[in-house]
């Protein structure tokens, strides 16, 4: 089984503050994820998980360590060439959606293609393929205000997966959500996961949402504190 | 990557349109202030400019007394004429103007109207033109011939639509016959009409209406210049010449006053065009206040878009491509405001323009300038907020509430 691997950390530290009011948020983190992994990282809330999201998303850097993404360095980017990392291979969703208000879905399913010079045939093309694909199409002129919470996060996903990207982060993506909506909003994720081989990093403080991902990492004071195998995910095949 | 922001910038705009519209209002006042102001200023300029060159170029006045009313003051004899026609240099003509009134008649028609005596050189000193008929000349002003040459207003209240050249006017008791009539020159910037006069042989006038020859009076000495010969100089030497012939010495006032049409032609634009910058100053400092309005604008949209910021870096938009965003959008609204405001200034002035009775002249030069003010106000002032909303780290932007 020769896996092709995705992030790897080697003693990642990150500290916020100077002096007395130093504080590390992460204490020399090791971790490697394969691609095509669903790995949902948990932990109480000050244990570092955000800290630890934000810099696999390559939105932050690191004070000391490394972390190797696909073979780059990211400690070494500037903050541009980060950009166009999470531009061309990084796709995020987040608890609040953030999808832009007064815009149809449409239109926040293309800002990223609006970044990636699509002409705008292929843009809509490549959008309305994304609502599709996460069980919206007939939805692609409606507003955020005119949608549910799933509808909503489905359009965010849509967002997130329009580029094609190999990676997908979700922070918290159903702690706004009912629990049957939750399940749908898993399964979904799950899907992409399984059916497009879409490398999925959660953070979630649930286990019932954890217990879709093939991996649980648990984050505490800075450290990791368990790695496991999940099995807990029935009717999907999680061997590869 | 340009082409981009501006799609970006017009979705955003297309988003609010309401800050939209308030972003653009300083922006279109501002624009429309200072046009319309030029505007109108140049206008006024070329007004006053047309009337006095209407009156004739390089002509000199000599009057009685100081200023323009000169009551009291000895008036002018035909050896005054004489003596300056033949001792002052750079002088191309000089002819006396005497002054009288009389009602104008002809059938049911009367008219109370200005009669000026002079001679023939008078219509080319004066710039007079046709629009019928002839000028009378140096026979008639010997002859002391009952002709005379009608004003456009003249014309139009006494004979309406009737041939005026050929018929006679009936002034006092003599009938004079209509040879010509003057083309209008219009109103006067002190606002009295040119065309309500009636011009003959200054013979005639003293024979035949004021029926007194032994009054040699004479109210003006109209005087031309040579073309290129300095008219100070004439100025001074009439001055000279009339001080002398009146044997006023030493530090005794001038009894009389020499007025140079082409001086108070270029004081009068000069101060017209001062009138013109000051009013375009105060209208640019309301666009600049147009601008500062964007910029405020701006900076509150960015805090209250540091969310929408933090999605964009998040999804991959580099620092650049926000400023340029933030920067386009500014630009964007000043350039419409500009469009907006050049508009409104159309409207504006076309309809002040006949408010207040100046032409209405479009000056392209000024719409350009305004344009291209009014997007480097976007450029200017849409910096800032564009700089800090680049600046802005993407994690802190996602956290904002």
């Amino acid at each position: 089984m020769s896996e092709e691997r995705l992030i790897e950390l080697h003693g990642l530290t990150k500290t916020y503050g100077k002096g007395d009011a130093e504080f590390k948020a992460l204490n020399g983190v090791d971790l490697q994820i394969n691609a095509g992994e669903f790995v949902a990282v948990m932990g109480p809330s000050g244990s570092g998980k955000s800290t630890l999201m934000n810099l696999l998303g390559c939105l932050d850097t690191p004070t000391s360590g490394s972390y190797i993404f696909k073979g780059i360095s990211v400690g070494g980017l500037s903050k541009d060439q980060r950009s166009l990392l999470r531009r061309h291979a990084l796709g995020f969703i987040f608890q609040g959606f953030n999808l832009l208000a007064r815009t149809s879905a449409i239109e926040n399913v293309e800002l990223p293609l609006l970044y990636r010079g699509y002409s705008q045939k292929e843009r809509k093309r490549m959008a309305r393929e994304a609502l599709v694909s996460v069980g919206i199409g007939d939805k692609e002129r409606n507003t955020p205000a005119e949608l549910s919470g799933g509808q909503q996060q489905r359009v965010a996903i849509a967002r997130a997966i329009v580029t094609n990207p190999g990676t997908l982060f979700a922070d918290e993506p159903t702690g706004n959500l009912d629990s049957r909506t939750t399940v749908e909003i898993m399964e979904l994720l799950c899907r992409l996961n399984d059916d497009r081989g879409i490398s999925i990093i959660m953070v979630t403080h649930e286990d019932e949402v954890a217990s879709h991902a093939k991996r649980i990492v648990r984050v505490r004071d800075g450290l990791i504190e368990s790695d496991v195998i999940a099995h807990g995910r029935s009717g999907h095949g999680a061997i590869h | 990557m340009f082409f981009n922001a501006f799609i970006i910038a017009l979705r955003e705009i297309r988003r609010n349109l309401t800050r939209a519209f308030l972003t653009v209002l300083g922006v279109v006042i501002g624009v429309a202030a200072v046009i319309t102001m030029v505007t109108l200023g140049r206008g006024a300029t070329e007004t006053v400019k047309a009337q006095i060159s209407s009156m004739g170029s390089n002509l000199l006045v000599l009057r009685a007394g100081q200023g323009w009313g000169g009551g009291g003051a000895p008036l002018f004899s035909t050896a005054d004429v004489r003596a300056i026609e033949g001792q002052i240099a750079g002088i191309k003509s000089v002819s006396p103007l005497a002054r009288g009134g009389a009602s104008a008649v002809v059938l049911e028609n009367a008219r109370v109207t200005d009669i000026q005596g002079t001679t023939p050189e008078y219509f080319g000193i004066a710039n007079w033109k046709l629009s019928q008929g002839r000028f009378f000349d140096q026979a008639d002003l010997t002859e002391g011939a009952p002709v005379c040459v009608i004003g456009e207003t003249i014309r139009r209240e006494l004979f309406g639509k009737l041939e005026a050249v050929g018929s006679k006017i009936r002034l006092k008791t003599t009938s004079v016959l209509v040879i010509g009539v003057t083309a209008p020159k219009g109103q006067a910037g002190w606002g009295d009409d040119l065309d309500d006069n009636i011009i003959m042989p200054i013979t005639t006038l003293r024979r035949r209406i004021e029926a007194k020859a032994s009054n040699q009076n004479i109210d003006q000495v109209m005087i031309s210049g040579e073309d290129g010969y300095p008219s100070e100089a004439i100025v001074s030497d009439v001055s000279t010449l009339m001080r002398e012939r009146r044997g006023l010495k030493g530090n005794a006032q001038n009894n009389f006053s020499v007025s140079d049409t082409r001086q108070i032609a270029e004081a009068v634009s000069s101060s017209t065009a001062v009138m013109t910058s000051l009013l375009g100053a105060v209208a640019g400092v309301s666009l600049l206040v147009g601008g500062i309005g964007i910029m405020n604008i701006m900076l509150v949209s960015v805090t209250e878009r540091t969310r929408e910021i933090g999605i964009r870096l998040a999804i991959g938009a580099r620092a650049r491509e926000v400023l340029l965003q933030f920067l386009v959008e500014a630009v964007t609204l000043s350039c419409v405001g500009g469009v907006v405001g050049i508009t409104l200034a159309y409207g504006l002035c076309s309809t002040l323009a006949k408010v207040v009775g100046a032409p209405f002249l479009f000056d392209p030069k000024i719409n350009i300038i305004a344009f291209v003010f009014s997007a480097a106000i976007g450029i200017i002032f849409g910096f800032m907020p564009a700089r800090r909303a680049a600046g802005l780290d993407p994690i802190e932007a996602l956290r904002h509430e």
